[in-house]
């Protein structure tokens, strides 16, 4: 909402300043966006008149002017295409500063001589418009100084409203709070009805039920629409952000900006009959002020005449634009004025429907007051036979009660009140605010009864009146202290590894945290093969962010890309975030992913570089594992790898035979198709298996002491460690405390399709120290066990 | 006789003047070995008589002592020469780069979200979490944003097929921390949101974190302190602060907070950081709490606008970009 300043300052007299005003604004809910200063400097800008005006004689686009200063004529070189004898124009006299600091001296222009500069008004800083002259009305008293003429210097304050101040989309509406607020009061509006001076006038009938439950109308006749309008009526408008139109228009404008009832003027000579606003009709067509013709359906409402039969034409759209037919131009003689109450559910949304916006549409959305209407015809009648004449007909004020709440009396109680803002307001400050706020208000013992006016809808219940004292009263006088009250631990369970903790482990792992947009593109998804129970979004900001993601990889992956297209070969990232998929309801499931690529240490001069490989991955998932503490409830298997991992260099993760990952290389088509080489390797888990983590439990420390043997077999090549694994734990049983595994080989000195495993037995026993027999007897067995079940052959 | 302590006079000269540990070790063989001088010398005292035997052994003895001394004496300037050498040459390049030294780091975003969440975890605030994917009613009805409500244009909501959305804020949390509960209530709520806007200011996914008291005696004075606290722990130094008058339609009264931030020209200026309120009374009904018996104060504040002002991040959407360039600040 912009207003000016001195419209503002006219409803409610203040000695504050503005930049106290616009403080004051602010903190009582009505926040300040911008204070742009009007007219702040033109000291020696004067009211002139353009006597004559001569083409330049070296120059085209110039004139040279004779310019009437109310003392004497000034010679003028002008090179404004409107300058033109007869205008009244401001002129900045030699010695004036304009705004911006342009200082105003005699000059010659081309070799004529020029006193002065005729201006624009953006050149004196009041108005963008700077395709001219500033035109002023033909009757401004030449020589008065500009800024006396015009009500400069002033500023145009632009606030943001929240939504349930709708009455502050008014100068009448921001006054009762600055006045409250100030300590001051609001000036007397002057709306006294205006005696009808004839009959002439518009039957209205309502057949919209509470969707617009009032209705004021009035005919003028005899207007004179083609008068100028004023040049104060024009300044208020444009500091409002408004652009002057037509005087019967703007004074509608005016209405709206003053009171904040939004108004239309229609041309009575272009009814017919009677007025009849009634719901639209599907398919009916309405050709609006803007130029457009729009199609309605019922849910939008009109206001209609009986051109074709009763409410036959639709004449405006309402609550949001007149219609193009029965507009007013200046060459109309006789107004209809109206002013109607369209309720806020009747009108939200609809502009938005046809993809328009309006000044009237947007306030009825939020609520207008419904005591406005017949006040505000009221009071433009006034300006209009004030300003254009003309007879003005009797108030046409049609109501539905039974759809018109008045306002109810709401009980503040003084306890709360204080309860609530932890502080007690004294009770005479209390009955101030509410009375400045124009509320009526009946003190009672343990309170007060409020009675909100009509354009306060916002006020309905005991914290509605809470939040008026303390906007008014002041946040800032609100003590400030510290909450008192059951204090209880807020721990995280420790059979839980906390989210940071994991990523802290991952961040000393080498890796760096990503955070990907939660939304990917099918057609990525579609490269991945993830297709299955995708939770599509019915409103994506585009198709790259159309898909809730189904699994952090391909996003994670985009990002690897990213920062391996700007030099960086090593990158290791991990996210932890939520993946989703279709269900009722949908199913987010949190998850961790790890992407990675490049050589598998950092580049570094001690030891030969190598690039990752599965097993760097896996040794991650190890050590995730390994924090959780129970490494034997988890597994890899070979199978049911999805489509985007290497059929031979990827794992599913199991914990107790649950599937919660995968992880391995990405399939080399993949691979290819996104443009990256065989390096790269993902993993991605369930994330809340991971955190389960094993309260400790200690066992005694073995007393005796424990003897390693190694051995070294060769197997076949598709014997997995697994299997020797399980193997050997099988055939020692308890007295394996570990098995470790020390070498790996395949090649010159071992049979074709067989490897060499050197293992290492840790063996213990709780009760004795183990001799070397009993060290040899379970090698024995191991060995024997590998023989049968791993066809392996003894090396050492 | 004095043969002997010539000879030994003329060793002494001959240990100070040894330069390897094996040419002081041959002198020891020489002097004390089984078949050295002084060895013989002391085999030579059975053949003396008695009187002559005693005096002539102490002396030997001396002898004995003296050369053992020097003896030993040289062997430690000799060891400790040898082990200066060998120091010396076994000198390193200490400033080569250690192996493995390399570490990630969390993200920002992560950073700041866990450091505010663990000042509220000081205070007794439990954390809390809900579903993005929501249902209108958690997500605006029970916040008393009725359908229709104007408040509801200013969250451009993502929705889906069946009517559900993607949370526009974490406050539906507030509502699912209060079901089926009573005070006294403290959560705090972090997590992602979601809003269909997207420019240099504004990214459609972002994060946010709710707070929320509930009990029998909180105050806006409550909130305020408890802001006031909150703002001096996370930045680690005292600001103005204001509360100004907005709203909400789950709270009331509302507030948005400023803070009086330190451009880097030197310039001040006010600075929107959160939004709060005390509870709106339909929002405790709504989750079957008294509002006549209990009050409370919810608050919401944008992760990456505290982490952009505590770390001095000038673009939202490096935050999402994933560079490493980027995240490596944080490590």
């Amino acid at each position: 909402m912009k207003f000016s300043e001195n419209w503002l300052r006219h409803h409610v007299p203040t000695n504050a300043s503005r930049d106290e005003l616009a403080a004051t604004l602010t903190a009582i809910g009505l926040e300040v966006e911008d204070v742009a200063a009007l007219g702040e400097s033109l000291d020696g800008v004067i009211v002139a008149r353009i006597v004559s005006a001569q083409k330049h004689p070296e120059a085209d686009r110039l004139q040279v002017c004779e310019v009437d200063t109310g003392n004497g004529v000034v010679q003028i070189v002008c090179g404004a295409p409107n300058a033109r004898a007869g205008l009244v124009a401001p002129l900045a006299m030699v010695g004036a500063q304009l705004p911006g600091g342009i200082a105003i001296k005699a000059a010659k222009l081309r070799g004529v001589e020029s006193f002065g500069m005729l201006c624009s008004a953006k050149e004196l800083g009041i108005d963008p418009d700077a395709s001219g002259l500033l035109e002023l009305p033909a009757d401004a008293p030449v020589g008065t100084p500009l800024a006396a003429y015009l009500g400069l210097p002033d500023a145009t304050i632009e606030i943001k409203l929240t939504p349930n101040r709708a009455d502050c989309f008014s100068v009448r509406g921001i006054a009762f709070d600055v006045a409250a607020a100030l300590n001051g009061g609001v000036i007397e509006l002057d709306a006294r009805p205006v005696p009808a001076q004839s009959d002439a006038a518009m039957k209205v009938a309502l057949e919209a039920g509470e969707r617009v439950p009032r209705f004021a109308g009035r005919v003028i006749d005899n207007v004179d629409a083609s008068v100028p309008t004023p040049v104060w009526m024009a300044e208020r408008l444009r500091r409002s952000g408004l652009r002057p139109i037509s005087f019967l228009v703007d004074v509608t404008q005016y209405v709206m900006l003053e009171l904040g009832q939004p108004m239309h003027a229609f041309d009575k000579a272009k009814l017919e009959g009677e007025i009849v606003v009634r719901p639209a009709r599907a398919g009916e067509p309405l050709a609006l002020l803007d130029g457009r013709t729009v199609e309605l359906d019922d849910d939008f409402l009109v206001v209609s005449d009986s051109r074709g039969g009763r409410a036959a034409r639709a004449v405006a759209l309402g609550g949001i634009m007149g219609g193009q037919d029965t507009r007013v131009t200046e060459a109309t003689r006789s107004v209809f004025l109206e002013a109607a109450h369209w309720i806020p559910s009747a009108i939200i949304g609809r502009s938005r429907k046809l993809g328009m916006h309006t000044d009237a549409g947007h306030r009825f959305e939020r609520g207008v007051d419904p005591q406005l209407p017949g006040v505000a015809v009221e009071y433009a009648t006034r300006l209009i036979l004030d300003i254009a004449g003309g007879v003005a007909g009797p108030l046409v004020d049609v109501t539905l009660p039974q759809h018109l709440r008045a306002p109810e009396p709401i009980l503040l109680r003084r306890a709360r009140l204080g309860r609530v803002l932890g502080l007690a307001v004294a009770d005479d400050e209390v009955a101030r605010i509410f009375t400045a706020l124009g509320m009526q208000v009946e003190p009672q013992a343990d309170g007060w009864r409020v009675t909100a006016p009509s354009r306060r809808f916002d006020i309905e219940r005991e914290e509605d009146l809470i939040e008026e004292v303390a906007r008014i009263h002041g946040y800032e006088n609100i003590p400030t202290h510290t909450p008192a009250g059951a204090l209880t631990l807020a721990v995280e369970p420790e059979a839980r590894l906390g989210e940071l903790a994991l990523r802290e482990q991952l961040a000393a792992r080498d890796y760096y945290e990503a955070v990907n947009l939660s939304f990917i593109g099918s057609d990525v998804l579609q490269r991945w093969g993830m297709t299955e129970r995708l939770v599509p979004l019915a409103n994506p900001l585009s198709a790259d962010l159309a898909v809730m993601r189904p699994s952090l990889l391909p996003g994670l992956v985009e990002a690897l890309r990213h920062n391996r297209a700007r030099q960086q070969e090593r990158v290791r990232l991990f996210e932890v975030a939520r993946v989703f998929a279709a269900g009722d309801p949908p199913v987010e499931t949190p998850s961790l992913a790890i992407a990675a690529c490049g050589s598998a240490r950092a580049e570094q001069w001690g030891e030969a570089s190598r690039p990752l490989d599965f097993h760097d991955l896996k040794g991650e998932l190890d050590a995730i594992v390994a924090w959780g503490g129970e490494p034997q409830r988890w597994s890899v298997h070979a199978d049911g790898l999805p489509g985007w991992l290497h059929p031979g260099r990827g794992a599913r993760v199991a914990r107790d035979g649950q599937t919660v990952g995968y992880l391995g290389a990405l399939h080399p088509q993949l691979a290819k198709a996104l443009d990256l080489g065989p390096d790269v390797h993902v993993l991605e888990l369930a994330l809340e298996p991971l955190l389960a983590r094993r309260l400790p439990k200690a066992a005694a420390v073995p007393r005796f002491p424990s003897v390693r043997r190694d051995i070294a077999v060769d197997l076949p090549e598709e014997v997995s460690w697994a299997q020797v694994e399980q193997s050997v734990r099988a055939a020692v049983g308890g007295a394996l405390a570990e098995l470790r595994l020390f070498d790996r080989y395949a090649g010159k000195g071992v049979e074709t399709g067989r490897k060499s495993l050197a293992m290492g037995l840790i063996l213990q026993d709780a009760s004795r120290t183990l001799t070397d027999d009993d060290a040899d007897r379970f090698v024995r067995e191991a060995f024997a066990a590998l023989e049968t079940s791993c066809k392996a052959r003894w090396r050492g | 006789m004095d043969d002997l302590d010539t000879r030994a006079a003329q060793a002494q000269a001959e240990i100070a003047a040894a330069d390897t540990l094996d040419a002081l070790e041959a002198l020891r063989v020489g002097l004390l070995g089984k078949s050295g001088i002084v060895t013989a010398a002391l085999k030579t005292l059975g053949a003396l008589p008695p009187e002559e035997k005693k005096a002539r052994g102490a002396e030997v003895n001396r002898i004995k002592e003296r050369l053992a001394d020097a003896l030993g004496a040289r062997k430690q300037v000799l060891e400790q020469a040898e082990l200066d050498r060998r120091l010396a040459s076994e000198k390193l390049d200490i400033t080569l780069p250690g192996r493995d030294g390399e570490r990630g780091g969390i993200h920002p975003i992560t950073r700041a979200l866990e450091r505010i969440s663990a000042i509220f975890g000081r205070l007794g605030y439990q954390r809390a979490d809900g579903p993005e994917i929501e249902d209108d009613w958690h997500n605006f009805e029970a916040l008393n944003f009725p359908p229709h409500h104007p408040a509801r244009a200013m969250h451009d909501t993502f929705y889906f097929g069946d009517g559900r959305l993607l949370r526009t804020h974490t406050s539906p949390v507030q509502i699912r921390s209060m079901q089926g509960r009573q005070p006294p209530i403290r959560v705090i709520a972090p997590g992602k949101v979601y809003r269909s806007d997207s420019d240099q200011t504004h990214s459609p996914m972002f994060h946010q974190i709710e707070g929320l008291l509930v009990d029998e005696t909180s105050s806006f004075a409550d909130l305020k302190g408890t802001l006031a606290e909150f703002i001096r722990a996370f930045f680690e130094r005292d600001f103005e602060m204001r509360f100004r008058p907005s709203y909400f339609p789950f709270t009331e009264p509302s507030a948005e907070v400023d803070i009086r931030w330190d451009a880097d020209d030197g310039s001040t200026r006010w600075l929107e950081v959160l939004g709060c309120g005390m509870v709106h009374p339909n929002v405790l009904k709504n989750c079957g709490i008294d509002p006549e018996r209990y009050t409370g104060f919810a608050f919401g504040l944008g992760v990456e606008r505290f982490a952009m002002l505590r770390y001095g991040v000038s673009d939202l959407r490096a935050f999402f970009e994933n560079d490493l360039r980027f995240l490596k600040q944080f490590a």
